[in-house]
């Protein structure tokens, strides 16, 4: 593939875009709508551990989470995947065996990304090797506000070989990009490059996920899969604690994507605290009872 | 006039008169129709009795003269108004003869006229470059833009003018138009057109583009009806009392249309006529909207 | 993937399509409307008080989603606008000689009450005009209120707005306002013309009187002195009787082009003060440099924005031939995602055609323009059985000549031009008898102040479109209408400077 010189995307306006997801934020999602998009966010979640203090056991606890999320309630999909650090990859793994639940390792000295070429693509053969069926490396912030946006492009390259047949997520870390306009040309440059998801933040990082910026992301992979007929993903990550602003996530995937990205495949959400109350207003459709959140297991 | 004090055998030397012709597009045509009038207020001198056809002209020239007129910075308009005073400062004596020819006033009132008039130049000249300054604003709003709203002019702008004063009440109607960046063709006084006439002439020397300043002569009861049909002018300003043949006729291209309702001694009363609310009425505000975001 | 291989190995792969709604619809979630009782019957308010109609004729007031019949409402004519002027007259000693404060403080009372209940009117404006409750409560009511609240604060500045002149109330004004906004409308009208010390005679919209009506309600319980506001229903003939009655000082009309020029006729030679804010035919320019998301947004925003019932709707797309073909496939899938149906429900994007008489308008324009040889693009939506309903439409393969491009539709319908250079655009944007609006769309700050400076329109929406702000003067240029509302301007109408000029 000849290297891109040329990553020009159309401007973005902030304004305008802010308006159509604060319009899509008023949606009233209800009854059936509301039990069908609670479980898809279930199904979309990636289950995320990403601290200095995560022992086996941490990631133990959080795999039997993900695969039942709720005891009792084998109805419920389970999570799409565990998210963990490269060494923790094997315990994952092997928590994980006969489920659907996938690992996701973080690699390319997540989460700054400072390190060298060769030590970020070594992190991800270990963790490809290790098992991980997904990569979420982080792009180089550095190179890209200076400038060096092919060079962005090459280590994407490079990462995305070295995933062989694992899944490249491409972290942008939008909060460090801090305008629109960088986060839609970071989202063509990954997106030329072979990412297979584009994600929005590390979560070390504040702000993480919001919805503008979701939406920015799901414009770019909308747009491509028309130009191309390629379907990326997006996975909003970090900063999502609610149910409802779950909902409203899948509200802009619903009416900016469709049907194709209403799926595990091509949305995910990267969170932690967010499932329980996703599993908490779940039941609350279903009895028509106000939840108590200490009855919901805290892993 | 007749050369007293002259040898009595060189003879009188016969003066030569001014043909008052109209002033349409900076140029000084004879009307299309080839008629004339002799003005009620001067025996013995024939005008152009300006047509309908003469005003289509007027419109088409005002037309152009208005692209030139309103793209002009304000700075540049204001300089202009002022070297107009300039230039009526010095033709003050023709123009007070003038008044007087048509007028029967004393010298000494038409002196005052041309002063007046003058003086009043001087102060629209000082308008131009302050017009958004008077009358437009920045808007706070409830949301992330920035709005501000400018003025700009209405267009092509038909003025009758007063029987009299013929010269200062002509400009007391022309004057804030221009400021304001319109265009105008004006029918100057049916029964005094002297000064109004000559008034091309400072137009012309002053340098007016152009087209932005147009003067017909001719007889109102004719020509109002048509300035108020025409589609192509904007706005009319006309001296007396409202007029409902006037307005229901402007009512078909919705005109802004005014009525300046001043007695004689009114038109030089400053507190009347150096107002804002001259050229309101004949600027169109325009808000802009713009986001605020990076 | 691998089917996506597949594709690409056969002769013609088929185009890459999205598909929506299969997977996830959302459940109705309609606005509750138990709380928002409607009076089988609404009188005159007149002198602070209900009064019925001297004639003793009523007419309907139907829900245009449902055709059902919601009220029935007083038809005044001239006998009842001269009860309302009389008592306008009767109040306007007393009020314009209030301390400004004080008719300051009952404007500010005013807002904040309707605040209070404002999902009440909300609730009352979708149900009797259409339109999506998300509109009315997030757009109709809470501005109203805003314009109640912004123009107290001008009645006692009016020395300040008014520098170096002396000003002094008009009198009695007569207000007619339309069917499309008719709290705001309301509000838009009544704000300024109290702040300055006017008494009024409000003639609502025949098919949408309620909100204006329940509005009274407030004034009595803000004890707004009786008389200051008097709301007269009706017809077309009522509003005549007012505008044309002697009575009135001047003259505030928001409606259609037609009618506004048959009122500039009739108050001609009175000196009367009349300001009209008339029909438009905007153009929305779109350059190829600009957000283009954002633009097809803002195009959505300017054209189905409660129905494309807006005298400043952006009417007419004037797209910028490199990325036309972009732009229309964009607007294409995106009209799809306009959620149309029952005005109550929170999703509803698009509601219903105001009444069967603008249906049945909108559909003429719409046939004639297809028979004029144009290309109508529609939403492939399900329209309900009952009720008025026309689908996201638009217009492509139309020039300046045809009538969808001239005519104002006041409905969903959108057309689609071409340009190539800037002037071109300025050019086909102003060629039309009309200049409520524009809009531009480019990421090039000089351009959009070049362009501006060129567009015949009162209002330039840059980047954005359909914003509507007490503070932001708003009104037009050329058949648009003249005089301006909201902001320092607007106050311009409702205030006399003594010895000035007189309108004809």
């Amino acid at each position: 593939m000849i290297t891109p010189t040329d990553f020009r995307v159309p401007p973005v306006d902030a304004i305008a875009l802010e308006t159509r997801v604060a319009e899509l934020a008023t949606r009233s999602i209800k009854k059936d709508a509301k039990k069908k998009g609670l479980e898809m966010v279930v199904a979309m979640t990636d289950l995320t551990t990403l601290e200095g203090m995560d022992t086996p056991g941490k990631v133990k606890a959080l795999c039997r989470k993900a695969w039942r999320p709720l005891a009792g309630h084998p109805e419920l999909p389970s999570c799409a995947a565990v998210c963990v650090y490269p060494d923790l990859v094997g315990t994952a793994v092997e928590s994980l065996r006969g489920s659907t639940v996938a690992v996701a390792s973080v690699a390319t000295a997540f989460p700054s990304g400072r390190a060298a070429l060769d030590e970020k693509l070594a992190d991800t053969r270990r963790a490809v090797a290790a098992g991980a069926g997904e990569i979420d490396m982080v792009i180089d912030r550095g190179a890209f506000l200076a400038g060096r946006y092919g060079q962005v492009f090459d280590e994407i390259c490079r990462v995305k070989d070295a995933c062989g047949e694992a899944h490249l997520k491409v972290i942008l870390e939008t909060g460090e990009l801090r305008t629109y306009d960088n986060v839609r040309r970071a989202c063509r440059i990954a997106l030329l490059a072979g990412g297979d998801f584009l994600k929005t933040s590390t979560g070390k990082v504040t702000p993480a996920s919001t919805m503008p910026v979701v939406m920015l992301m799901l414009e770019a992979v909308r747009d491509h899969y028309l130009e191309t007929g390629r379907l990326v993903g997006v996975k909003a990550a970090g900063g999502i604690r609610a149910a409802k602003d779950a909902l409203r996530y899948l509200v802009m995937v619903n009416e900016t994507c469709g049907d194709h990205w209403l799926d595990a495949r091509y949305f995910r959400f990267g969170a932690s605290s967010l499932l329980n109350d996703v599993l908490m207003q779940w039941v609350r459709l279903r009895t028509g009872v106000y939840q108590r959140p200490e009855d919901f297991s805290k892993d | 006039m007749n050369g007293a004090g002259m040898n009595d055998a060189t003879p009188p030397r016969p003066d030569v008169r001014k043909t008052y012709k109209l002033y349409v597009g900076g140029k000084f045509p004879r009307t299309e129709s080839g008629r004339s009038y002799e003005p009620a207020g001067c025996a013995g001198v024939q005008v152009c009795r300006g047509s309908r056809k003469d005003l289509r002209d007027a419109v088409v020239a005002a037309r152009k003269g208005l692209e030139d007129w309103s793209g002009r910075t304000g700075y540049n308009r204001g300089q202009i108004l002022y070297r107009l005073a300039e230039m009526l400062e010095t033709r003050k004596d023709a123009l007070a003869a003038e008044i007087v020819a048509a007028s029967r006033i004393g010298d000494e009132a038409a002196v005052r006229e041309v002063e007046a008039s003058v003086d009043l130049c001087c102060w629209w000249a000082g308008v131009p470059d302050k017009l958004n300054a008077l009358l437009g604003s920045q808007n706070d709003v409830n949301g992330p833009f920035f709005v501000f709203s400018t003025v700009e002019p209405t267009g092509v702008i038909g003025v009758i003018a007063p029987e009299s004063p013929s010269l200062l009440g002509l400009l007391a109607l022309v004057l804030p138009l221009l400021a304001g960046g319109n265009a105008v063709v004006a029918l100057v006084s049916e029964g005094r057109p002297l000064a109004g006439l000559a008034f091309g002439e400072v137009c012309a020397s002053s340098d007016v583009p152009a087209g932005a300043v147009n003067l017909l002569s001719g007889l109102r009861s004719e020509l109002s009806p048509q300035f108020a049909s025409h589609r192509d002018v904007d706005g009319l300003l006309i001296a007396g009392a409202p007029d409902a043949a006037i307005g229901q006729a402007a009512a078909d291209s919705v005109k802004r249309v005014r009525f300046a309702p001043l007695s004689q001694a009114d038109w030089s009363d400053g507190a009347r006529v150096r107002r804002l609310d001259w050229v309101e009425p004949f600027v169109e505000c325009k808000t802009l909207w713009h986001p605020v975001a990076w | 993937m691998t089917q996506h291989r597949e594709r690409e190995k056969s002769t013609a792969p088929p185009r890459p399509a999205l598909s929506f709604g299969q997977k996830w619809r959302y459940a109705p979630a309609p606005e509750a409307t138990d709380f928002v009782a409607i009076a089988p019957r609404h009188e005159l308010f007149i002198a602070g008080d209900w009064s019925a109609p001297r004639s003793g004729r009523y007419f309907p007031t139907i829900e245009p989603a449902t055709e059902t019949p919601l009220s029935e409402v007083a038809l005044g004519d001239e006998h009842d606008v001269d009860r309302a002027v009389a008592a306008a007259r009767a109040a306007l000693p007393a009020w314009s000689a209030l301390p400004a404060e004080h008719r300051a403080r009952y404007l500010y009372r005013i807002a904040r009450v309707l605040l209070e209940r404002a999902r009440e009117f909300a609730v009352l404006e979708t149900r009797d005009g259409g339109k999506p409750i998300r509109e009315s409560r997030d757009v109709d009511v809470p501005l109203a209120a805003q314009h109640f609240f912004h123009h107290a604060g001008w009645a006692d500045k009016l020395e300040l707005a008014f520098a170096g002149r002396a000003v002094q109330p008009v009198g009695v004004v007569g207000q007619v306002i339309p069917w499309n906004f008719p709290l705001l409308m309301a509000a838009w009208k009544l704000a300024p013309a109290l702040a300055c010390g006017n008494t009024v005679v409000l003639k609502p919209a025949e098919t949408t009187p309620l909100t204006a009506l329940r509005l009274c309600e407030i004034f009595r319980d803000a004890e707004l002195p009786p008389g200051v506001v008097n709301v007269v229903t009706g017809d077309g003939s009522t509003g005549a009787a007012l505008v044309r009655h002697l009575g009135v000082d001047k003259v505030a009309f928001t409606g259609s082009t037609a009618v506004g020029k048959s009122i500039q006729t009739a108050l001609a030679g009175s000196g009367k003060g009349l300001t009209l804010e008339l029909g438009g035919k905007a153009a929305h320019v779109v350059f190829e440099d600009a957000a283009i998301d954002g633009a097809v947004e803002g195009v959505v925003r300017g054209i189905f924005f409660n129905q494309g019932h807006v005298c400043c709707a952006g009417s007419r797309l004037l797209v910028q031939e490199p990325i036309a073909e972009l732009f229309v496939e964009k607007l294409r899938h995106r009209i799809e995602r306009i959620r149309v149906g029952d005005p109550l429900d929170k999703n509803t994007d698009l509601g219903a055609i105001n009444s069967k008489e603008q249906l049945a308008r909108i559909t003429a324009l719409v046939t004639r323009g297809v028979d004029e040889g144009g290309t109508l693009v529609q939403s492939s939506c399900a329209l309900p059985n009952k009720g008025f309903w026309f689908p996201p439409s638009f217009f492509t393969g139309v020039s300046q000549t045809d009538s969808v491009v001239r005519e104002e539709i006041f409905g969903p319908v959108l057309t689609i031009q071409t340009f190539r250079t800037p002037d071109e655009a300025v050019e086909k944007a102003n060629n039309t008898s009309y200049g409520l609006s524009a809009g531009i769309w480019t990421d090039k700050g000089a351009r959009i102040l070049w362009m501006a400076a060129r567009l015949k329109a009162g209002v330039v929406w840059n980047n954005t479109f359909n914003r509507f702000d007490p503070g932001a003067p708003f009104g037009g240029f050329k058949e648009s209408g003249f005089g301006r509302e909201g902001g320092r301007q607007g106050l311009a109408a409702y205030a006399k400077c003594t010895g000035g000029l007189v309108q004809g």
